[in-house]
């Protein structure tokens, strides 16, 4: 905490009292960051702006929610059309949960694509998939809320899931409901978990920098750092390109708020929950659906083991497989542009996901089934045979010096 | 070759959420009339509302609710406060217990919502062949397809089953309802109301004025969401354009 200097006697006073000064300067400001990071890079900030917008929005609707089944529909319809702006802030929100979604997934893929999950950045890497877990409850919490159809069928369909396990399934199950089926006491305590998980998200954010800022970014080359000639401060290059990339963002946003606010949404949920009446087709919210199509692709029981304790173990194992990643790929080269083999595997791999998503928000019929089956073998083969494969008969090309030489050698 | 990844990306993506938004269907492909609220600029046509309105009062309403509407947010559809007193008036409903803690029945005022035509959802069925009509409040929203579902639906009834589409008895056969079988007879015909302001009441006519209504009804704030969404675009527009040149000023003496 070197660079601060402040002629301001009480920013003085204070900070040497609490040096929050000292601190926000090192490592909002002076935080040396890796002279190439491209827009792929903006993801991060982008995903953490998103974070503040759905708790702001989140306690404002929380203002005017009831959390009773008899209540809750009733009481969101109220907020859409007799709270001022209530459809802004409501809109925002349910948007808000979709595009967290969709920049946090472009910001795994972009982490794969440059290797940065591996050696230091490991730990960096947990906590972002143990945020990604805390999202995937907290948006499913988040559905329940409406307590539309979709909202009360999901619900069942998905705390269903844990009936699997033997022995411990069903009182599981029980413990989640409040009861012997979705009900009141179920909305109750998603609603309080779903006020809760945001804030345990916020904390993940703040260890998920502070390891980032203890092993520094990592950039398109997948080289360390070396020196001052790598790195440039943090504001305010990486500040401007940050605020310049929210500006983008908000607009595809603020598109989808205004002119197609229930383009991610399922009609059902704009019919009131009712326990007497199954849904044609219940589907989870799209951001699941890869993981609804892994578990359905298991369909026959083997010896003792349920076609649906496969499903639900493959699913978690689906999420779980990328805590072992950084030692899966054995490439000791970060960067997929030195790594010609790997590169196409990589989009090999996120067609491969887009193909699940799309097999997940279908009927389970014909052949759908089976194609659900060979991407799940193939989302499992990419990380247990490809990844650890690649690496030993790939021949990466040559790695530049250091992250400054390509720019220094143009400029020769 | 990057672009063809972008592409395929792009068209993978959009093809992946589409399919996620319009994973329940079924039956034909819906009618598109085309709408005055659909697009960038669109936006209600209030003198359809009001026919909407007509349509609805006189006809949907004697089996439909509409719960999640006031009275008083008909002026909206151009109702003036004494058109809203008369309407709202037109229903009983429970009042507060007295000082006797007696009820007795008032009449509807424009701050209760839209008074349903029967009592509850028992008397409803038991009264249309034990089959519940629907409340229509947020109907534009609730089916895939929205208000296309709602003007074919309307316009999707055929008085001959097909072959081999048997329809039984107290049902009717339309084109676009899951499974053909629908319990509401066909309504709509040629001046099935009088307009207030002499439009010829076509089927058609019909079908798409009450879809506007019950657009409206699902999504009031459809007006003022688009034209708030056009000043925050052109905003944002300005907005980043000027964080974009500020980002090539400090970027351009790096090197």
């Amino acid at each position: 905490m070197s660079g601060f200097q402040t002629n301001n006697k009480v920013v003085s006073w204070l900070d040497q009292r609490l040096p929050i000064f000292s601190m926000m300067h090192h490592s909002a400001i002076e935080y040396p960051t890796p002279r190439n990071l491209n827009y792929w890079w903006n993801f991060g900030s982008l995903a953490g702006f998103i974070l503040v917008v759905m708790l702001l929005t989140g306690i404002f609707l929380v203002m005017n929610y009831s959390s009773h089944t008899s209540l809750a529909f009733d009481s969101v319809e109220r907020i859409m059309r007799d709270v001022n702006y209530g459809w802004l802030i409501r809109y925002l929100h349910m948007n808000g949960a979709s595009m967290f979604f969709i920049l946090v997934y472009i910001h795994i893929f972009r982490n794969l694509y440059y290797g940065s999950y591996k050696s230091p950045r490991e730990v960096l890497w947990w906590i972002g998939i143990i945020i990604y877990l805390a999202m995937m409850a907290t948006g499913f919490l988040g559905y329940v809320l409406p307590w539309g159809q979709m909202s009360f069928w999901g619900a069942t369909v998905i705390t269903n899931l844990f009936s699997a396990f033997p022995v411990v399934g069903e009182p599981i199950v029980t413990l989640l409901w409040g009861g012997f089926s979705v009900d009141n006491p179920t909305l109750n305590r998603f609603f309080s978990l779903h006020y809760l998980l945001p804030f345990v998200i916020l904390g993940l954010v703040v260890l998920h920098v502070w390891a980032l800022h203890s092993v520094k970014s990592n950039n398109p080359l997948g080289v360390e750092i070396q020196g001052p000639a790598d790195t440039i401060p943090f504001h305010p290059y990486y500040t401007i390109k940050d605020l310049f990339g929210i500006g983008v963002f908000l607009m595809v946003f603020m598109g989808f708020v205004f002119w197609a606010p229930n383009f991610f949404g399922e009609p059902d949920n704009y019919i009131p929950a009712n326990p007497m009446v199954t849904p044609a087709h219940i589907v989870p919210e799209w951001y699941y659906l890869p993981f609804y199509a892994i578990l359905r692709a298991f369909t026959m029981d083997l010896w003792i083991i349920p076609a649906k304790l496969q499903g639900v173990v493959a699913m978690f194992s689906a999420i779980i497989i990328l805590f072992f990643l950084p030692w899966l790929d054995t490439s000791k080269v970060r960067s997929a542009k030195f790594r010609p083999l790997y590169k196409q595997f990589f989009w090999l791999f996120l067609v491969n996901c887009f193909v699940l998503g799309y097999v997940g928000g279908k009927p389970a019929e014909g052949v759908l089934v089976t194609i659900g089956q060979v991407c799940t073998a193939y989302y499992f083969a990419h990380f247990l045979i490809i990844m650890p494969l690649l690496g030993k008969i790939e021949k990466p090309k040559a790695l530049p010096a250091s992250i400054s030489a390509p720019v220094l050698k143009e400029k020769a | 070759m990057r672009k063809l990844k972008l592409s395929v990306l792009t068209a993978a993506l959009l093809a992946g959420l589409s399919s996620a938004a319009l994973a329940s269907g079924g039956g034909e492909p819906l009618m598109k009339p085309g709408f005055s609220w659909d697009g960038v600029f669109g936006h209600y046509d209030k003198a359809q509302l009001k026919r909407g309105f007509e349509v609805f009062n006189q006809i949907c309403s004697n089996c439909h609710g509409l719960r999640l509407v006031a009275y008083r947010n008909l002026s909206a559809v151009g109702l003036t406060p004494e058109e809203i007193k008369d309407v709202a008036a037109a229903r009983e409903i429970a009042d507060a217990p007295n000082d006797e803690g007696i009820v007795s029945m008032r009449a509807g005022r424009p701050s209760d919502k839209y008074i349903s035509p029967f009592q509850n959802d028992k008397a409803a069925a038991a009264a249309n062949g034990g089959a519940l009509p629907p409340d229509l409040s947020l109907m534009a929203k609730a089916r895939p397809g929205g208000p296309n579902y709602i003007y074919s639906l309307l316009l999707g009834f055929k008085d001959e089953a097909p072959a081999g589409h048997p329809i039984p008895e107290g049902k009717y056969f339309n084109t676009y309802f899951p499974g053909n079988a629908i319990s509401m007879p066909p309504q709509l015909m040629e001046d099935l109301v009088t307009y207030a302001d002499g439009t010829k009441a076509t089927p058609e006519q019909l079908a798409k004025d009450i879809t506007a209504f019950l657009n409206w009804s699902a999504e009031p704030e459809l007006d003022e969401r688009k034209s708030l969404g056009l000043k925050v675009m052109i905003f944002l527009a300005v907005f980043t354009a000027m964080l974009y040149a500020l980002k090539v000023q400090i970027w351009k003496n790096l090197h």
